[in-house]
Order: C-alpha cells, then structure tokens, then sequence
C-alpha cells in the first residue's frame, strides 16, 4: 500500500547522475561515479566503472571487469537472483534483483522500503532469447519502465523469422560476405545461437572487438561452435558467401573493405525503420531487437499490474497515454544520460 | 503484389546504380504486361488515383488507432504509409485472394469510393508489413526508391538498347501501362508516333555560373539574355489544340486561361510565364504570385493581373524538330516568326558580352531593373543544340547574389523520409519590441543548406536545448543564430512579423553568434520591402 510516508516520489529523486535511492544512500546505473551504486545490466549506458560499492548480478560483474578492469570497483556484491538483502542505511531497504531477460546478467531492481515495492526495469524485452534467462513480471507498487520502442509501430518478429531472412538472402547470393552489424554484448550472441538453432554450422567470422565477450559467455556454458576471428584468415576471399560479425562502427570503416562484395546485415529494433536502416547502409535489414515492443510492454505493465507506471528511457509520450487509457496512473520519469536513440 | 513489393523494397535498399538498374532490368524481362507497365508508372510518379491517395489511407486508419497515438507514431516514422504500413491490425480472413499489381491498380481506377475502401481495407487486413508499405504507396505516391525519372528512362533505353533521348522524347506521348513502349523496346513493333500530341517536351535546364566557369569559359562563343523572375514554361500549340506546361511537364493551361488565347503561331515554345500591368509592360514577381496555386483564376484576377510570355527558344515548328539546330539560328527562327509584336507576348532580347568585367556590371544593371523583375543574366552558347537535361558547359544561370540575414532559431521539428530522424525542420525569427519588450517574432522556416555533419550536431543541439513541445514541435532555447540567404522577402499576413521570404535556406549556422546581435524585424524590413 503507498501512503504519504512511504510514497516512492518520497525517496525516489530523479538526478542528473542518474535514479537515486535516498534512504539507501545509493544510485541505480550512474553514469558518474558514485560510493553506492546498483547496476541492472552491463551495457554502457547502464555500468560505468569508477563506483564504490557495486551491486550486481555475477554475470553483470563480470562483463565491468572486461570494460572497465578488474579495478572497476572498491567494492563488489554479487546477488542471484531473488536473494533479497538489506541495503538500508538506517531504516531497511530490500534489493533484490529479478531477470529481465535483456541480455545475460540483465536484472530488473526491486527495492521495498516501508512496504513500499518498486520495480525498476532496466531493459527489458519478452521475446525469447536463448542468450539469458527470461523476464519474470514482479508485482509492485511503481512500476518504472524503459521505453526505448514505445509506440504502437514497432513489433518484433521472431529470432527465427530474421535468421531465416538472413539464411535466404546468404542461398540468394552466396558470392557475397554476409557482414552483420551488431552490438558486441548480448546481439553478437544471440545472432550466433540463433544462426545455430536454425541449423547453420559453417564457421561464423567475428570482429576482434567481439572475442572476449563470447568468450565469457562460453564461460557461462553457451556453445556457439565454430567461430573465428576475421585477423586469423589470410584471404579473405574465401569469406564470400560467409557470415561476418562486426560491430555496427565497423560496417562502414576501413577494416570492412577488405572483405570481399559484402553485403551490409543491420540487426536491432531500428531496422523497422526504413529510413534508418537505409541511412546506415544497411542493404538487409533485420529486426531483432533486446527490448520490448508495444504489445510486450502493455503486456508487462498489466500482468504486474501496479498503482503507478514511470516511464522512462525512449518515447514516454505514447506509453504514458496508453496506460492512463488502461487507467493506470503514469508519468514521465525523465533521466539524463541515456541516449534515447541508441539500442544497449 | 508480392512480386513487385518484392522488388520495391530490394530497389529501396540497394544501395548502388548499377545494382538498381540490373534489378529493374531483370524485373522488365520476366513480368508480365500490364503489371511491368504499371510499375514503372509508380516509380516515375504517373500514378494517380481519384479514391486511393494519402488521405484516404489516413482516413481508414484513424477509423482503427486512437488519434494520439497515430500522430506520436506518424511523427517518429516521418511517413505515412510506413506509419500505416506498422500500425495497421492485421486481421487475416481465408478466402483472401491477394490481388496483383496491375489488378490493384485497374481495380481503383474503375470503382466508386466506398468499393475502393472496402478493397482497400481487406487487402491492408491481410497483406504483411512490408507489402503493405508498397501496396499504400501505390495510392500516396512517393515511392522514393533513389531512381530519378532521368535514370528510370535511361534504365528503359539500356533494356531496349537504345538512346535515352529517344525515350524522353517519347515519354510525354505515351501513357500506363506503356504496352506500345515496351512492343518497340523489344523489337515487336515500329516506335510509337507521337508528332501530333499536345504533349510535354524534356526541357534543357542551366548551370549556376560558378567562380570557376568564369575564369573557363570564352564569353564571345555565348549569347546573353536577362533571366527574368517568372516562372519557366513550355507552351506547345499544335493544329489539334494547344497547351502550356510547368518546367516538369505538369499541364498548367487552366490556371492560365488568360495566356492561351495570346498563342497563335504553332510550335513548341520555351518562355518565362509573367504578370503584366494594364499598361502591358512586364510587372514583379509579387504580382504573378498571386495567380500561382489558382486552379481556376477568376476574371477579376485575371483582369487585375493579366499574365504573358517572354519567349527565349524554339523546340518544334509546322511538325519540325529543330532542337537539333544551333541556337542562334533557332533565335532567328524566333525573331521571324514574332517579327510583329503581340499583346503580352515579347522575344527574349539577346545580346554579347565582351569580357568579365562587362558580365559583373551586366548583371547588376540587369538586377535594377524595378523591384528584381530580373535576377540575373543567362549565357548561353551560341552554337549548341537544344538538349533535354542538365547538359554541362552549354546553359549558365548567373543570378544575383543572395539576400542574408541573421536569424534566431526558435522551433524545431523532425524532417520526413531521409530525415526523419533528425531535426530538421527549423523556424526562425528577428527580434522586435512589442509592448516595450524585446521578443523574437517567426520570418520564416529553412529545411535545406546542412550538411550531414551540420544536421546531425543541430539535432543534438535541438535535444539538449529543447524547452517546450507543442505536439510534433520543439521549442528551443532562442541562442542559435542561422545566416539565412533567400532570394526575396514580400509581406505577408500569414506571419505574425508580416513579412515572408522567397525560397530561404542556411548559409551558415553562427555557432558564434550571440542571439542577441541577430538582426531586428524594423531593419530587415527597411532594407528588403520597399
Ligand atoms: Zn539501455
Ligand atoms: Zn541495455
């Protein structure tokens, strides 16, 4: 129940450095550094190295210590997930992390204080990802949540459907290196168990940038069997009719012209937009996307089904409309830092 | 349909020529008539319809999506028929039988409008996203695939494997679905005729003469002329009637009902459309505004402000083809034949100029001429054919320099298609003092003149210093200056500041300018309305 003492507006407080907990003295993804800090994922807009005391799951703590070193943090406090700890100062304040099912490690943060709950999503997204465990919807009293793809428009395919596009287009025009731009942490491994759940067992072709990070994720048992480093092939002839990962700045840079007739593969939720995907080059684009949709984000708000919706992190305006209609109370939580257009 | 949104979207993300052009080919080789000739229609933008246009799709759907949550998405997207093509509920029924190309578009040019909807909305229930899209642009136009109708013609000349000019000449002679085109392209049949037709001829356009050319160029092989400040026309007048047609070959003859009874030597003709005063002499481009976007003029209009013609060159005359002769002897072909001279209708007067210094001060004395009723010179080179296009080194245009101002930003809004994710789109104003206060009051809006780099800093510089929305548009901060040239400012009473500008664009973005030494509206209108 929210009442005048316990309401969240009351030690919630909006930041320039990011959402801060008063009672807990501590911040949820700060984009300075700061002595206490929760981090629900370990994309660069949400972990930052430099903090004090970290909260986090494992897998997230170990993503910091590939970015940022093993030094990222004074101080470092691995949960799994549901163990609930007290993070109070002087009253009790409950952390507690739930999957978000963004990309492994990914969390969604539960504080109660005064028998106030609150879920503060992170990113989030409801369509399978055979990458990291599944989002679990959370009853709470303020329901915080992104809104990177807020507007009715976006609705995201299949894993499945895109590989398969990818899979055609590589029969369609097998003399031309596949090149697919993605994120390094969470859509690099995804595309490559997608691409291995359809059946497809050539070696895929990585990015230097990309080895350390699927290698920690065969450390957390995933197998992506063959994959090979582009530095180690000598002609690069032979990558026609090939997969190749990249990151996205790669696509269009010098290391990209010594693959030969490649065809530029964008993957994210953006390739929904023409415009975009053709203002990025993108010859094929596929809508594979570590968030949730329009459906999946009405979906999740009435399944946890809370008092209160903030909306943060994207298109605020139309979410909040939909949910006011769906006779929730819900209002725009605007935090400074995210790119509103950047897809991590 | 799935065939050819098929190809729209493989034509749409491709991204070379020579990539495109063999697609296209390909296409032409194995579809079908009448469906090929429809398609190339689109992409020309010749289709049209009646009961199936932008409008009619924005109807359907605001009757199936709650109106803000249309308007926040058709903002985002930038596009109509993405925005639809997305938000549209898919509601499949099984005996749906998906129409093809040719069949969507006959059926919309041969039903009423509530047939029209019913069609439309069954195909949009049960079509996917991505055929969606291409089925809606068939009714918005607009399909904009990076083929330009020169391209698109020269793509049918390498299918036919013959000269480009031939097609363009043909092109306005012709009509959807092109059968007897592509019967002549494929060696089935003689090439159309087309001699006897009312119809458009390909214009030859100029270059801007550039600092460079100037040093290049031998001005004694060139013929001058004033370039007035009209509207470029060609007015066909044949034996079986008589036309007058915008520079892009758009029909235009109504909205001048007053002009085509002032034609009576037959030919095709290129002239400047301008306004006349009582006395018969030309008049300003202020006046001939009023009579442009008028469907349908009435006679007091038309008594007010009568318009006519300078005529400059001959295309076409008695049935012959004379772009093939130099120009001074096409001028002197003109001067023949209006050797008398006509009411409202007068010869381009031409004349030589000797060396640079002579082109600078030609030009200023030809900008005197009263009120700007003509922007600059145009050179033109004596012994050349007329040739449709842009040909290089032949046409100049040398018009006055622009008029700049210093202006503060005050809104901004995202742009459409290409744009659509940047703000591009901006509104700006002078200062004046309005009740003892200073304040900034809108002149005007500017879409082009960026660069890439430029746009894509303003537009983090519209999300950092946003202070306010109004739907779709942000205000900002009112610290950002832009040197905006424009070729002419009226008054107007549209604007609150009373004043509006002629074609204004960014000449540069005064990162360094503080907004307060931006320019004022009372000096602005001293010096640019008089
Ligand atoms: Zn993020
Ligand atoms: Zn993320």
């Amino acid at each position: 129940m929210l009442t005048n003492t316990n309401h969240p507006d009351t030690w919630l407080e909006p930041r320039k450095e990011g959402l801060y907990c008063v009672p807990a003295d501590a911040y949820i993804d700060a984009m300075q550094p700061h002595t206490r800090v929760i981090v629900t994922h370990g994309h660069a807009d949400h972990a930052r190295g430099g903090h004090g005391t970290v909260w986090a799951t494992s897998p997230t703590l170990d993503i910091m210590r590939i970015r940022y070193g093993d030094a990222h943090a004074t101080k470092t406090r691995a949960l799994e997930y549901g163990q609930r700890i007290n993070i109070g100062i002087v009253e009790p304040v409950y952390l507690t992390f739930h999957p978000a099912g963004h990309i492994l490690g990914s969390a969604q943060v539960l504080l109660e204080y005064r028998d106030a709950r609150v879920v503060i999503t992170g990113d989030y997204k409801r369509t399978p990802d055979p990458s990291c465990v599944p989002f679990t919807a959370i009853p709470c009293d303020v329901f915080i949540t992104e809104a990177t793809f807020a507007l009715p428009v976006f609705k995201h395919p299949t894993l499945i459907s895109q590989i398969d596009r990818l899979l055609t287009s590589l029969s369609r025009f097998p003399g031309r290196c596949h090149l697919i731009g993605v994120y390094a942490l969470g859509k690099c491994q995804r595309v490559l168990l997608g691409l291995r759940a359809a059946g497809y067992t050539k070696p895929i072709y990585v990015h230097g940038a990309m080895l350390k990070l699927i290698e920690l994720y065969t450390e957390h048992g995933f197998d992506f069997g063959s994959i090979i480093p582009v530095t180690e092939v000598t002609d690069k002839h032979t990558l026609r009719g090939h997969i190749v990962l990249a990151p996205p700045s790669a696509l269009h840079d010098r290391w990209s012209r010594r693959l030969p007739d490649v065809l530029t593969v964008g993957a994210s939720g953006w390739m929904q937009v023409r415009a975009r995907a053709k203002q990025k080059g993108v010859e094929l684009p596929l809508v594979i996307s570590d968030h949730c949709d329009w459906e999946e984000l009405l979906e999740s708000i009435q399944e946890v089904n809370p008092c209160e919706v903030w909306v943060t992190h994207g298109r605020e305006d139309a979410l909040i409309h939909a949910c006011q209609q769906l006779g929730y109370t819900a209002r725009a939580l605007r935090l400074i830092g995210y790119d509103e257009d950047s897809e991590s | 349909m799935k065939r050819v949104a098929e190809l729209f979207d493989a034509l749409y993300f491709t991204q070379s020529h020579k990539s495109k052009s063999h697609l296209l080919r390909e296409y032409l080789a194995t579809a079908p008539d009448p469906e090929r000739g429809y398609v190339i229609a689109m992409l020309a933008g010749e289709l049209n319809f009646k009961y199936f246009k932008r409008n009619t799709i924005k109807q359907l759907m605001l009757e199936r999506v709650d109106e803000t949550l249309f308007a926040l998405s058709y903002d985002y997207i930038g596009e109509m028929s993405e925005t639809v093509a997305h938000l549209w509920p898919s509601l499949p029924d099984e005996d749906f039988v998906a129409p093809l190309f040719d069949e969507v578009v006959e059926f919309v040019q041969s039903h009423n409008k509530a047939d029209i909807d019913t069609f439309l909305v069954r195909c949009l229930n049960n079509f996917s996203p991505s055929i969606r899209w291409s089925f809606i642009k068939i009714g918005t136009g607009g399909l904009r695939v990076g083929l330009s109708a020169r391209r698109l013609k020269q793509v049918l000349a390498e299918y036919g494997n013959c000269d480009v000019a031939e097609i363009e000449q043909l092109w306005h002679g012709i009509s959807p679905p092109y059968l007897e085109l592509f019967a002549w392209l494929e060696g089935r049949s003689e090439k159309p005729d087309i001699r006897d037709k009312i119809v458009f001829h390909p214009v030859m356009l100029a270059h801007p003469l550039l600092a460079d050319d100037i040093a290049k160029i031998d001005l004694s092989q060139y013929i001058a002329e004033y370039k007035y400040d009209g509207i470029r026309i060609q007015v066909v007048n044949k034996p079986l009637g008589k036309a007058l047609f915008s520079r892009t070959g758009d029909d235009i003859s109504h909205s001048f009902p007053d002009v085509l009874p002032l034609l009576d030597t037959y030919g095709v003709f290129d002239a400047e459309l301008l306004a006349f005063d009582k006395a018969g002499d030309i008049s300003t481009f202020n006046q001939l505004q009023q009579r442009l976007n008028k469907k349908k003029p009435s006679r007091q209009l038309q008594n007010d402000i009568p318009c006519g013609l300078v005529i400059y060159d001959v295309l076409e005359h008695n049935g012959e083809d004379v772009t093939q002769k130099p120009l001074f002897e096409r001028q002197s072909l003109l001067r023949e034949l209006y050797a008398v001279s006509r009411e409202r209708v007068q010869l381009s007067n031409t004349f030589s100029i000797n060396d640079v210094e002579a082109l600078h001060s030609q030009r200023e004395q030809a900008c005197l001429i009263q009120d700007g009723l003509v922007e600059g010179l145009m050179l033109k080179k004596a012994d050349s054919p007329y040739i449709p296009g842009r040909p290089k080194g032949i046409w100049y245009k040398f018009k006055r320099d622009p008029k700049l101002v210093d202006a503060v930003v005050m809104y901004a809004q995202r742009g459409h298609g290409k744009r659509s994710s940047f703000y591009s789109d901006f509104t700006f104003g002078l200062w004046t003092d309005v009740a003892g206060e200073t304040r900034l009051l809108p002149i005007g809006k500017a879409y082009s003149g960026f660069t890439d780099a430029e746009l894509k800093e303003l537009d983090k510089w519209v999300r950092k210093h946003t202070i306010g929305r109004f739907g779709p548009v942000k205000e900002v901060e009112k610290t950002l200056v832009f040197e905006v040239a424009f070729d002419g400012a009226h008054g107007s009473n549209r604007h609150k500041s009373g004043v509006a500008l002629r074609f204004p664009r960014v000449n540069r973005i005064r990162w360094d300018k503080p907004a307060i030494e931006a320019d004022t509206l009372s000096e602005f209108k001293r010096s640019f309305l008089s």
